[in-house]
């Protein structure tokens, strides 16, 4: 019996010091001031992190060991290393930091300051600030290529895309799309965009090569006032299948084929429905429903809103950490 | 009395509803049209209603029509039961359940078995909404599927229970009108089928508590939870103790010929 105990106790101790391996998901709340931690596994929040005023935008480095988190209010967006948990930097942003998005070297960080009408680049290495670029009135979305070519800002007063190249971090296009363009997505081989436009109520998809618009598409989610409708986040599939649509007020993501660019379903979540994330095996999408304060999960493979997890108050961004 | 005497009353009654049921498959098809009238039309208007708040046994937002399907399952057995039961006075008098009661078997045995084979057809129809519900996105879990049988057959039980409790009282057969008035609309409205019951509690508390202590409230939680497979104890508790005070008062009220059949006084 003693040895049965010992034996219990050894594994219970090896149990302990095994690295957790389970795999996560990071949600900022805007209204809390924290990052919600969820297993993805159990789909309960396991951990809430206490950090800078009114975080929005966070953003997982590539390599997947660092989370960037853009502290509104604060001004600055705070590094945190995600073995400690642990806000280990922060670094310049400029004013009221919102959106960002950061170059596949994880060098460039890209972040677009709404009041000033302009795009800061920030060398996360260094702390220096790069370049700021004027854009349009209140920039907003923020989207970097996979390829790197292109940084592209949305201001949402001008209604444009602003496609900066990211050698020379100059404007070389803008483009003009619906009232309140709020996000960009790129597909993978970063030969398309996708825009939303808050307002306007529509997508639209660029062709990266020669800049021109190929599609503009718009929702009609059955039983939901049109005004209701609201495209802010976007999520792709990386096989090209799907592109995922967050509709904001209208409580519901839609399921867009990225072929024929048909509506294939909209699917109910919680309330104000506004950024996604797939993570890197694609099998559930990650929704922050603001309003309600939680983040549903879909089911990518039968298209079905499985769960939705309660978080902080006001959940803005989420991202999945790259091993699940 | 040997056991196998009482498996072959069972078999024979069970049957004989079978049977009955047969011959009136279009009664069956019209007791389908209403709860679909209500899915496909009723809920139609509510789609986003429900999507604000999520309450067990739910993990995330649904759709009004995925709610009142539950609800719609204990409407189904509802009717049944009731019709069921009016039958039963007509049958009392000049049917076959005359001959039945004629059996040397026990008399509670009796009806319990024909509330049994009633709710067997009951619970049949029960499966067949719930196929139709799919075309509208209602879709429980597979294993819910099977899960709810003891929550139906149980609803079913209870609430034939209560018809033949209210057969005892009926003196004449027009009066299904009347069961509709005071017996259906009231226990279906009443209760959570329609909304869930921290609405009630917003709308009005008194309303909130008569819901509370309609047995049918818990009969439709009952269903709705063992169709997402999980565990209601306090529901399924409240239905099978309610079940069988009201199996045991039937029974023990169930006397033929007291009822006024035709204008002329039989008994």
């Amino acid at each position: 019996m003693k040895h049965l105990i010992k034996t219990a106790a050894l594994f219970s101790l090896i149990s302990l010091s095994l690295p957790v391996t389970a795999s996560l998901a990071y949600v900022s709340n805007e209204k809390d001031n924290t990052i919600s931690v969820i297993d993805t596994d159990a789909m309960t929040v396991v951990d809430t992190i206490p950090v800078g005023a009114r975080p929005r935008g966070i953003l997982l480095s590539h390599d997947g060991t660092r989370l960037f988190i853009c502290a509104s209010d604060d001004d600055t967006v705070q590094v945190m290393d995600l073995a400690t948990r642990k806000i280990v930097d922060t670094l310049p942003s400029g004013e009221d930091p919102e959106q960002f998005a950061l170059a596949p070297d994880d060098r460039h960080l890209y972040i677009s300051n709404e009041n000033d009408a302009i795009v800061t680049v920030v060398d996360v290495k260094t702390k220096q600030v790069l370049s700021q670029i004027d854009v349009g009135l209140e920039p907003e979305g923020m989207a970097v290529s996979p390829d790197g070519k292109w940084a592209v800002n949305t201001s949402e007063t001008s209604s444009m895309l602003h496609w900066i190249d990211t050698e020379t971090f100059t404007i070389k296009k803008n483009i003009v799309v619906g009232q309140r363009p709020r996000h960009v997505e790129f597909s993978r081989d970063s030969k398309i965009a996708w825009a939303s436009t808050e307002v306007g109520g529509t997508v639209h998809v660029i062709d990266v090569d020669n800049l021109k618009q190929i599609r503009e598409l718009t929702f009609d989610v059955p039983g939901v006032n049109p005004d209701r409708v609201q495209p802010v986040g976007i999520e792709l599939t990386s096989d090209g299948r799907y592109a995922f649509i967050a509709l904001g007020p209208s409580n519901h993501v839609a399921v867009v084929d990225a072929k024929t660019y048909e509506v294939l379903d909209y699917l109910l979540v919680g309330s104000r429905v506004w950024q996604l994330d797939l993570g890197k095996n694609e099998k559930y999408l990650y929704t922050t429903n603001g309003v309600s304060g939680d983040v549903s999960v879909i089911d990518v493979g039968r298209l079905k809103v499985i769960k939705s997890i309660k978080v902080g108050r006001y959940p803005w961004g989420v991202v999945v950490d790259p091993a699940s | 009395m040997k056991l196998s005497e009482y498996w072959h009353c069972f078999l024979g009654i069970q049957t004989r509803e079978w049977l009955r049921f047969w011959q009136q498959r279009t009664r069956f098809a019209s007791a389908l049209v209403r709860p679909l009238l209500w899915l496909v039309v009723f809920a139609a208007g509510f789609r986003a209603v429900l999507g604000i708040s999520i309450i067990p046994p739910y993990d995330t937002y649904i759709t009004y029509e995925t709610y009142i399907a539950p609800g719609l399952c204990g409407m189904i057995i509802l009717f049944n039961s009731m019709q069921g039961a009016l039958s039963m006075v007509y049958d009392r008098e000049l049917g076959s359940m005359r001959v039945l009661l004629m059996s040397p078997l026990p008399r509670p045995f009796l009806l319990v078995t024909k509330l049994l084979a009633m709710g067997v057809v009951s619970v049949g129809q029960v499966y067949v909404f719930l196929l139709l519900a799919l075309l509208v996105d209602v879709e429980p879990p597979l294993w819910g599927y099977v899960a709810v049988l003891p929550a139906l057959v149980l609803t079913s039980l209870m609430l034939g229970a209560l018809g033949l409790l209210i057969a005892t009282w009926i003196k004449q057969l027009e009066n299904f009108a009347g069961v509709m008035n005071f017996v259906i609309f009231p226990m279906f409205f009443m209760s959570s089928a329609l909304y869930p019951l921290w609405r009630m509690q917003e709308a009005s508390p008194w309303l909130y508590w008569v819901c509370q202590f309609n047995p049918f409230t818990h009969a439709v939680e009952a269903i709705r939870f063992a169709l997402y497979l999980q565990w209601n104890g306090q529901a399924f508790g409240i239905t099978a103790a309610v079940t069988v005070v009201l199996a045991l008062l039937a029974t023990a009220g169930f006397q033929p010929q007291r009822t006024r059949i035709l204008g002329t006084r039989t008994g």
